[in-house]
């Protein structure tokens, strides 16, 4: 079997000696199909035992070797080495977004606690139990079916933007947990859930970056869940926070022109009773304006617009 | 070569100086545009979300008119085409949800989508369609000795599946095309990172920190300017620079350029035509000249 040669350029960080992290390479001799974590356990093994990592099942479901290879979060146990070298060269370092114990391993804790506030756990309501089980059928099942699948592995965490800026903000696996709940036929908490998620730091936080889904190593793919919760939030008439008004300002002005109107969203999004915020929109309002860059005073409207008036006319009816 | 040009909805309104630099571009090029005024918004992603038959419906209209013409379509703005080509693949992928939405559609406008037309930005056009040997043969302005960092924006990387990338984790397309205009392509950490537009009235903090963080990573990097197929990544990091620079404690003042902008100039039209006096960071040195 051929062997190649690749160099593991790992971060290397033990609190107890270093200040900073820094790269160390192990240069070794791996047959093809070998995985990331296989390829470091033969380090481990033939190099330097001290190289602390995290793994358990090595088959992608336990969740724990996530790890960033080439800046990016991957589950090392499902990632082949051959897919990551680039002239020989491939970078392991540990996920983002969380604190470094030592090497490639990070402190999961604030990723529990950020599923902690999202109530994690099926609320059935005070009606008596059923003789076996709360049953589902497979159509209600099926809504559910990609959160479920989620192994808690963090990589999504690790590579999302707004945590990177925003420690606060609850993030897209808890976002993805709580959307196994509120879709959750059983369960009898959907307004509180969905109440509790539409504030600050939950579900209209999110840039849309698509890092957690792009990431993500199962079907949970957050960024589809989070979608889905803000459809429903809108559905079901969640509209009291800017996330929900930018969505409804925007519908309002494409349903009328066929074009965003830029001078009007801004407003709507903040609230037009919301004197602090209108006052915040004023000095960007006002360069636009010194430069000409300001949108059109009288908004622009495509050709043929009665053509998507009729569709948004029909916009409730549209969602069955 | 002749494109349906979708232009969006920033470059009618609060960056018109993207449209104008694609124009004289494509002048410069022999790329002939069909301009669509009467296509819709793609929904952005806002109203993707708020109803998704209706954006499926919107855009598979904007499909329909390009067909009706026979031409391709060419973006501007990569979060149109990021929502466009995701579009696609959700109505391609399922022939029972096409039939729906066509349903609906011609309900509405008597108006089907054939699944035909190829929906590419700009840059894809100039990369694949009119190739970079070419296009360097026209430079008559080389870019000579100028930093750019290249900032793809989410939409030109994620998902992987709806763009045409050969790497998207560490892609090299825009720096190639940086390179073919004469100028030294800058490589920095957050090139590939989300500039915080979508919630800069959501969460004004949070945005700005983004743009902050991005614009620092290339100025560390040792970038001039920067440059970007998305519009709404320049009225971020451009039109809310002040605003980032306050939050950061400190003064970025880095020119943000619309990759149309450069093209042009480096095919010999002026700073003024493509209209970098509409910036709210002033490009300096080089570009200024």
């Amino acid at each position: 079997m051929a062997v190649s040669k690749v160099t593991f350029r790992i971060q290397r960080f033990d609190p107890a000696v270093d200040r900073e992290p820094h790269d160390q390479d192990f240069e070794i001799e791996l047959p093809p199909g070998i995985t990331i974590l296989k390829a470091l356990n033969k380090i481990r093994a033939e190099k330097d035992p001290t190289l602390a990592l995290r793994y358990s099942c090595g088959s992608a479901i336990c969740g724990s070797c996530a790890v960033r290879v080439n800046g990016h979060a991957r589950l090392a146990c499902k990632t082949q080495v051959s897919d990551c070298t680039t002239n020989g060269v491939l970078r392991v370092g540990p996920i983002g977004n969380l604190e470094v114990l030592r090497d490639l391993v990070v402190d999961m804790e604030p990723f529990l606690a950020s599923l902690d506030r999202v109530k994690p756990y099926l609320v059935a309501g005070n009606g008596a139990a059923p003789e076996y089980e709360r049953k589902q059928s497979p159509d209600e099942f099926l809504k559910i079916d990609p959160s479920t699948t989620c192994i808690l592995c963090a990589a999504c965490y690790s590579d999302c933007n707004v945590l990177a800026v925003d420690d606060d903000f609850v993030g897209p696996a808890s976002l993805a947990k709580a959307h196994r709940f509120i879709f959750d036929s059983r369960d009898v908490d959907t307004a509180d859930r969905m109440r509790a998620i539409s504030e600050k730091t939950g579900v209209w936080d999110c840039t849309h970056c698509g890092e957690c889904s792009t990431r993500c190593p199962t079907e949970t793919k957050p960024l589809e869940r989070i979608e889905e919760i803000r459809t429903k939030a809108m559905t079901d008439g969640f509209h009291g926070n800017p996330g929900a008004r930018h969505a409804l300002g925007f519908r309002e002005t494409v349903g009328k022109r066929g074009l965003l109107d830029e001078n009007y969203l801004p407003a709507r999004s903040m609230g037009f009773l919301n004197l602090p915020g209108l006052l915040s929109l004023v000095p960007i309002g006002l360069r636009m304006v010194m430069r000409g860059k300001n949108p059109p005073l009288i908004p622009h409207s495509i050709d043929k617009v009665d053509e998507v008036k009729k569709t948004f006319a029909r916009f409730e009816e549209l969602r069955k | 070569m002749k494109y349906a040009l979708y232009t969006g909805c920033v470059a009618n309104g609060a960056g018109r100086e993207n449209l104008i630099a694609t124009r004289l571009a494509c002048e410069k090029l022999g790329i002939e545009l069909v301009e669509m005024t009467d296509a819709a918004c793609c929904g952005a992603g806002v109203i993707n979300e708020d109803n998704p038959m209706v954006a499926d419906i919107l855009n598979a209209r904007t499909f329909s008119l390009a067909e009706a013409q026979g031409l391709d379509i060419m973006n501007i703005c990569t979060t149109c085409q990021g929502i466009h080509r995701k579009a696609q693949r959700k109505l391609d992928g399922k022939p029972d949800y096409m039939a729906r939405v066509n349903a609906e559609l011609e309900r509405d406008t008597g108006r089907r989508y054939k699944g035909e037309v190829v929906v590419k930005h700009f840059y894809e056009v100039l990369l694949n369609d009119y190739g970079l040997v070419r296009l360097k043969e026209k430079v008559v302005r080389p870019l000579t000795g100028l930093k750019l960092g290249a900032f793809y924006g989410c939409y030109a990387t994620r998902p992987p599946e709806v763009n045409d990338l050969g790497n998207p984790d560490d892609p090299d397309e825009l720096e190639k095309l940086i390179e073919a205009l004469g100028a030294t392509p800058v490589r920095y950490d957050e090139r590939l990172k989300c500039c915080g537009f979508p919630i800069a009235m959501l969460n004004k903090e949070n945005s700005m920190q983004l743009g902050g963080n991005a614009i620092a990573s290339a100025q560390q990097a040792g970038a001039d300017a920067m440059v970007t197929p998305c519009p709404l990544c320049h009225l971020n990091l451009d039109a809310y620079q002040p605003d980032i620079e306050s939050r950061v404690g400190r003064k970025l003042r880095m020119p943000i350029l619309h990759i149309p902008q450069l093209v042009a100039m480096a095919l010999g039209v002026s700073k003024d035509a493509v209209r970098l006096d509409t910036h709210i960071v002033r490009p300096t040195g080089m570009l200024a000249s």
